[in-house]
């Protein structure tokens, strides 16, 4: 703990921090190389597959009259829920004033840039006419929901780049500076994102400044978000979505897979980049814990969603509660609310598991896995109990099961947001450089989670 | 537009699904000049629904080709007729679920087999009620979830009470159709056969709304009630059971010409309209199945 800060132990602390962090820009691995490629390929397949989609119609998919909604729209709600991990640290975890957030804030906010991006391309990839898209604001009014998403996914895709962009600023201007055989292009687009930044000490109160706004700007936005998504789904009539709790319910969940999803980031960089200095046990314990509140949170959700109206069982609940407790959807529905959520309540409880970076991943990937097909399991069942019965349907109309074009689009839309995600840590250092070693400087390595071994001097 | 062009317009439709058919069509049509065929034989076959549903294949050589039609305007056809109300009554006791008003509709509309702007239904509100046959076309609510949530306004409500769609600027997001409580909304999943109208754009006023990636439903024949006639399913009904009206004149009318007093018969028939708790108002009423001229449906599936 003796972490007295000389000038030469800074120095050397952002040396090594440097040239750490810089590998992961300067030097590709071949198996780096190979995981690109591969997103590629998958992306570059989805893209065929919507080409096919454009030509035949809405056709190829397996959405018919009853179920007119499927696995696009369930892949859009669960985009926009991952996008809320930004908020999450730079807004909740700022304003609580924990330090260890430094390291893993970008790794965050990439993955809301990112998973924006394409929260904002499914509802697009699933219109019947996309040619029209402008009709959306030539048209557009105000009273409809759709609307309402629109303004608000804009405005967080905007706010919350603006608040991945402005920490990244002095980051940018250290490449700018230090990356010296770096292409063209690439010194171009340094030095322009760059903004003339010196460091002097009227940048960084602007900065501090600005950042300060964003922090309070960024979190009812972002709640506003996926509030508007879930309200596309609430204010219809239909059973299963006609609720007044679907809001919270949604951005719960939204917050709970958010943080899910940059455990597993955080456990990928860490191994890929050779990060584990930065990215410690202490990240993962810390954040760990906040995820299992966050899951006790969504819990409660899930009781009130589903237990209030199980009690009642009024008539068209009861023939839809019937179908995810007893019917065709019961497995998929069970699973999910089994292994996507009271096994991980269940092992995050445990201090041992919150202390194993392997087990932590693990129960990330069950978190994210089966909020992503709770997603399919609110849009779909409802669509297939609608008030009137289903009776005289074609073959195809009283069921759903996404076709090959409707996974092969998915799948290259995931692809496309792991690809952008990708290729940003390619291009920008994939951890806060001066906003951690700031708070070393001022704090200590302890405060901050990172475990730095430098050769001459050794700071714990 | 006059009644006369409304009529030729009638006419051209059903002539033009026939092979053949020009010396009808140019008969009738005389006053439009704007619509002829090439006449000489292109051999490129275009597929077409006859006016009994068939598909078939006519060379496009004599398919009347339609220019420059002087039909409803967009801004008319969203406001709708004039001083009407229009509104809806089947009379259950008299529906014997044979389905005569869906294809009647079906030929109207251009529809193929698969589309169902009015569908028979059979209900069985519990265990122990009697089973009855139920048509639902749309129901026109007086407040439609559907138009609420429309983003670019391609489905309203006109001053006439009918909701309609506009092909030429829905979007294909489908909403109206999640937010339709009754699923009377269908959506063109791919390029709908078309009619011979090849020039003529899909409005919502034409009898062929059809369009790729388009929403489109039961538009209670507004064309029909420009001329001042009945819709498809109430001529096609051959029980008499649907009667179709204006609020305002307070009178129905169905296929046989019986004219009621709209709400004598709502009272005294104990009417009553589809799923009243929702809140949407419907323009359609049902009267109780009592007194049933018909055998009662089967129900041998435990549909309730």
């Amino acid at each position: 703990m003796n972490f007295k800060t000389e000038n030469n132990t800074s120095e050397a602390i952002n040396l090594k921090m440097e040239s750490d962090v810089l590998k992961s820009i300067t030097y590709t691995s071949a198996k780096g190389k190979l995981w690109i490629a591969l997103l590629l390929v998958i992306f570059i397949a989805g893209l065929i597959a919507y080409g096919i989609q454009l030509k035949n119609g809405l056709i190829v998919t397996s959405m018919r009259n009853y179920v007119s909604w499927g696995l696009y729209i369930s892949m859009f709600i669960f985009f926009i829920g991952i996008s809320h991990v930004g908020a999450l640290m730079s807004s909740i975890l700022r304003l609580t004033g924990a330090e260890w957030r430094f390291p893993i804030t970008r790794m965050a906010e990439a993955i809301t840039f990112s998973s924006l991006l394409f929260a904002g391309i499914m509802p697009i990839l699933d219109m019947g006419r996309p040619d029209r898209l402008l009709f959306l604001f030539t048209h557009g009014r105000i009273q409809s929901p759709i609307l309402w998403d629109i303004i608000a996914i804009a405005t967080y895709f905007v706010g919350s780049t603006i608040y991945l962009y402005l920490p990244m600023i002095p980051d940018i201007a250290m490449l700018r500076d230090k990356l010296a055989n770096a292409s063209r292009w690439r010194k171009k687009f340094y030095r322009a994102l760059a903004v003339g930044w010196k460091g002097t000490d009227v940048q960084k109160q602007l900065l501090e400044k600005c950042m300060n706004i964003m922090t309070a700007i960024i979190l009812p936005i972002a709640i506003s978000v996926h509030t508007v998504v879930a309200w596309l789904l609430a204010m219809t009539l239909r059973t299963g979505w006609n609720s007044t709790i679907l809001g919270p319910y949604f951005v719960s969940a939204a917050i709970m897979s958010g943080a899910a999803s940059v455990l597993i980031a955080m456990a990928i960089f860490r191994k890929a980049y050779k990060l584990e200095q930065y990215i410690t046990i202490v990240h993962f314990k810390n954040l760990s814990l906040l995820l299992f509140v966050l899951t006790l949170i969504y819990a409660y959700f899930n009781i009130n969603e589903y237990g209030v109206p199980a009690y009642k069982m009024e008539r068209a609940e009861h023939e839809y509660l019937n179908e995810l407790f007893y019917g065709a959807h019961a497995p998929l529905y069970w699973s999910v609310q089994i292994l996507g959520l009271l096994v991980p309540l269940i092992l995050l409880a445990f201090k041992r598991i919150r202390n194993s970076i392997g087990w932590i991943v693990f129960v990330s990937a069950l978190i994210v896995t089966g909020a992503m097909i709770k997603r399919y399991i609110i849009v779909v069942p409802t669509m297939l109990h609608p008030f009137v019965p289903i009776q005289k349907a074609p073959v195809g109309y009283g069921s759903y099961f996404p076709s090959m074009i409707e996974w092969f689009v998915t799948l290259g839309a995931m692809a496309g947001f792991m690809l952008v995600y990708t290729l940003f840590s390619k291009l920008f250092p994939i951890i806060t450089l001066w906003e951690t070693s700031d708070a070393i400087k001022n704090n200590g390595a302890v405060s901050v989670g990172v475990h730095l071994q430098i050769s001459s001097t050794v700071s714990s | 537009m006059s009644e006369a062009e409304e009529n030729s317009r009638r006419s051209f439709l059903k002539a033009g699904l026939i092979t053949g058919a020009a010396a009808l069509t140019a008969g009738v049509v005389g006053c439009n000049p704007d619509t002829k065929t090439t006449g000489s034989l292109t051999g490129k076959k275009v597929p077409l629904l006859d006016t009994v549903g068939n598909l078939i294949y006519v060379d496009e050589g004599q398919i009347p080709v339609h220019t420059n039609f002087k039909g409803i305007t967009n801004e008319e056809s969203r406001k709708g007729i004039a001083g009407k109300k229009f509104v809806m009554v089947i009379d259950l006791a008299k529906c014997d679920g044979c389905g005569k008003c869906t294809e009647a509709c079906n030929k109207m509309h251009y529809l193929p087999k698969e589309k169902e702007w009015i569908q028979v239904l059979e209900m069985q509100d519990a265990p122990k009620e009697a089973p009855y046959f139920f048509p639902k076309p749309c129901l026109h609510c007086d407040d439609p979830p559907c138009t609420k949530v429309c983003p670019v306004d391609a489905t309203f409500k006109r001053e006439d009470g009918i909701v309609a769609i506009d092909t030429d600027r829905c979007i294909g997001c489908r909403f109206c159709m999640a937010a339709c409580p009754y699923s009377v909304r269908l959506f063109n999943w791919e390029e709908p056969v078309k009619p011979s109208l090849v020039e003529i754009n899909a409005s919502p006023e034409n009898a062929f709304q059809s369009k790729k990636g388009c929403v489109e439903k039961c538009d209670f024949c507004s064309h029909m009630s420009r001329k001042n006639e009945l819709p498809g399913c109430v001529t096609g009904c051959p029980m008499d059971a649907i009667y179709f009206g204006d609020e305002n004149e307070d009178a129905v009318t169905n296929k046989s010409g019986q004219t009621e007093k709209l709400s004598q018969m709502l009272e005294d028939r104990a009417a009553y309209r589809f799923m009243e708790e929702l809140g949407t108002k419907p323009r359609v009423y049902y009267l109780p199945p009592t007194n049933r001229l018909y055998p009662k449906p089967r129900m041998n599936d435990s549909k309730s």
